[in-house]
């Protein structure tokens, strides 16, 4: 008995440490983030930081304005969104009400195989193949735009919104369904007047899901959006929060005003996430006070 | 953080031996980040010969050349010749091997030589259509590296451009840049001259073709020297000559080329 009670004690012991391990993680980066990213704020100030139109980190006269890489990252997500989730949605309203058992088997198994590419093998097909047809479809000098992201950025949240929205329909009572088809309502009524708006919690956090996948992405934005720091335009060469990061941390000098600039990009990106990660929890929370 | 630790035992170091002859068996330099891979396989078969230690501080030639002349390292590393001024303070150069860069477009691009004058124009924006250099009507699609790359550095300040250009798309990778270039048959990039494959043209620049033996005489002019930096009066330490020796040897020579430059001696 008391053994037993001991190894209790110890298994315990040992996922409280493995929990603390995760929390201590965040905790790490977000002080690490907050101490690195200050001082370059405070040197340039928030204002000219956040709504400055012009980065020029590495001229002899530097100015670090952050504006465009803030918007194209919010316009770039956006855009992700409204060519994504209409498909995601569709294809999970297809997959959990009307496809036959086999199809949908094999449809999952391809959504999921989405979701295991790597990103860099997106930006590469990005760059190879997307971009140049961009630039043949519309006539253009370059196809690297923000454009040929935002369709990279919609491929990519492709599967989360298909898995999340596919369980919220999934987990539509039947009874539901069997009323409104009784009443003479059709199939597709049903579907979208009945189904959809039970399951609506659960399609909001996928969108969510979408938006925090899509803003936190950056290899292969990189190799399709072009990364000269110009004002967000559709055709346009923009780049993004994560890839002015992860473009210029390389060869940025250890204390310089530049990496520590680019600490506060990163910072930025963050608590753009953290606003994300926190409107997830909200739709989720009233998911489950919804199903309860 | 290691690099910040290096700087402080290189320091402390320094400090600890200051006045006589530097630790033994550990060579420091500091200098130029377009010569990492040059310097990183010299120091790397340097060590595992002598079994000294070799440190290499990426920080720039402008502060490479600052750390020499403050006795924080041994050999200061300059993509750039010295300065009148720099070599009136008491350094001296050693030129240990050339860079090329060539200047690449699309094979369809039916231009194949351009100026000097005329690179930088159009990278500046002021030459924007194909036409206007003789080739076939088209916008041009002026691809560079990010701020911050030694290519992007390099190629500036050959053309005179620095700050100054307008780039449509700042790559990250000499890879990148070569692959958007062989998309394009608008596009124009540079990349290292070792690293140019066959799904680009490189261009002739006045007339002279990219190739190790115009860029070892002077001919083709988008290059620059890899220079190593000393102090004129002030004797190395054995180690730090044993790797000068070393590196501007013809032994080294291989190993300067598998990275990409082009060797003197």
């Amino acid at each position: 008995m008391k053994q037993r009670q001991s190894i209790e004690h110890i298994a315990q012991g040992v996922f409280l440490c493995a929990g603390l391990i995760t929390v201590g993680c965040v905790l790490l980066i977000t002080v690490y983030l907050v101490l690195s990213g200050l001082p370059a704020i405070a040197q340039i100030g928030l204002v000219p930081f956040l709504f400055g139109r012009t980065w020029a980190s590495t001229a002899a006269d530097p100015s670090y304005g952050i504006l465009p890489f803030i918007l194209t990252s919010v316009y770039g997500t956006a855009g992700a969104i409204v060519i994504g989730v209409p498909v995601g949605f569709f294809t999970a309203v297809y997959l959990s009400k009307c496809a036959p058992k086999r199809i949908r088997s094999v449809l999952e198994a391809a959504v999921s195989l989405l979701a295991g590419i790597p990103s860099v093998v997106y930006g590469l097909v990005g760059m190879m193949v997307l971009v140049p047809f961009i630039r043949q479809a519309f006539r253009l000098p370059d196809g690297a735009s923000l454009f040929a992201a935002m369709i990279v950025l919609a491929i990519m949240i492709l599967p989360s919104i298909v898995k999340v929205s596919l369980n919220a329909l999934d987990a539509v009572p039947r009874e539901y369904e069997d009323a409104s088809l009784a009443l003479g309502a059709t199939e597709t009524e049903t579907w979208f007047r009945v189904s959809a708006p039970a399951a609506k919690s659960g399609i909001a956090a996928a969108v969510v899901l979408g938006v925090g996948r899509a803003i936190g992405e950056a290899m292969a934005v990189m190799m399709v959006a072009g990364n000269a720091p110009n004002m967000p335009s559709i055709f346009q060469s923009v780049r993004f929060l994560t890839t002015a990061v992860a473009s210029e941390m390389s060869y940025a000098a250890d204390g310089s005003l530049q990496k520590q600039a680019l600490y506060s990009i990163a910072l930025v990106l963050y608590l753009f996430i953290m606003l994300i990660n926190a409107a997830l929890n909200f739709f989720l929370k009233r998911d489950k006070e919804a199903n309860t | 953080m290691k690099r910040i630790l290096a700087i402080l035992m290189a320091a402390a170091l320094i400090l600890s031996f200051a006045g006589c002859a530097k630790a033994d068996k550990s060579v420091s330099t500091d200098g130029s980040t377009s010569m990492e891979k040059v310097i990183g396989a010299l120091g790397e078969a340097f060590s595992q010969k002598s079994g000294a230690t070799f440190t290499y501080n990426p920080t720039g030639s402008g502060s490479g050349i600052t750390a020499v002349l403050e006795g924080r390292c041994d050999i200061g590393l300059s993509s750039r010749s010295l300065k009148d001024s720099e070599k009136e303070s008491g350094l001296t150069e050693t030129v240990l091997a050339l860079d090329g860069i060539a200047i690449i477009v699309n094979p369809e691009n039916t231009v194949s030589d351009l100026s000097l004058e005329d690179i930088a124009k159009i990278y500046t924006g002021q030459i924007t259509n194909w036409a206007d250099v003789g080739g076939a009507d088209g916008q041009i699609v002026v691809i560079g590296r990010e701020a911050g790359s030694g290519t992007r550095d390099g190629f500036e300040s050959i053309t005179g451009t620095k700050d100054s250009c307008v780039y449509r798309q700042e790559l990250t990778s000499t890879g990148d840049v070569i692959t958007t270039v062989a998309g394009n048959p608008n596009a124009i990039g540079y990349a290292s001259l070792a690293s140019v494959k066959d799904t680009v043209k490189a261009l002739t620049v006045g007339g002279v073709a990219p190739t190790e033996d115009t860029v070892k005489d002077g001919s083709y002019v988008v290059q620059r020297p890899f220079v190593l930096v000393t102090k004129a009066d002030t004797k190395l330490s054995a180690t730090a000559q044993a790797f000068f020796d070393f590196a501007t040897s013809a032994e080294a020579s291989g190993i300067i080329s598998a990275a990409g430059a082009v060797p003197l001696a």
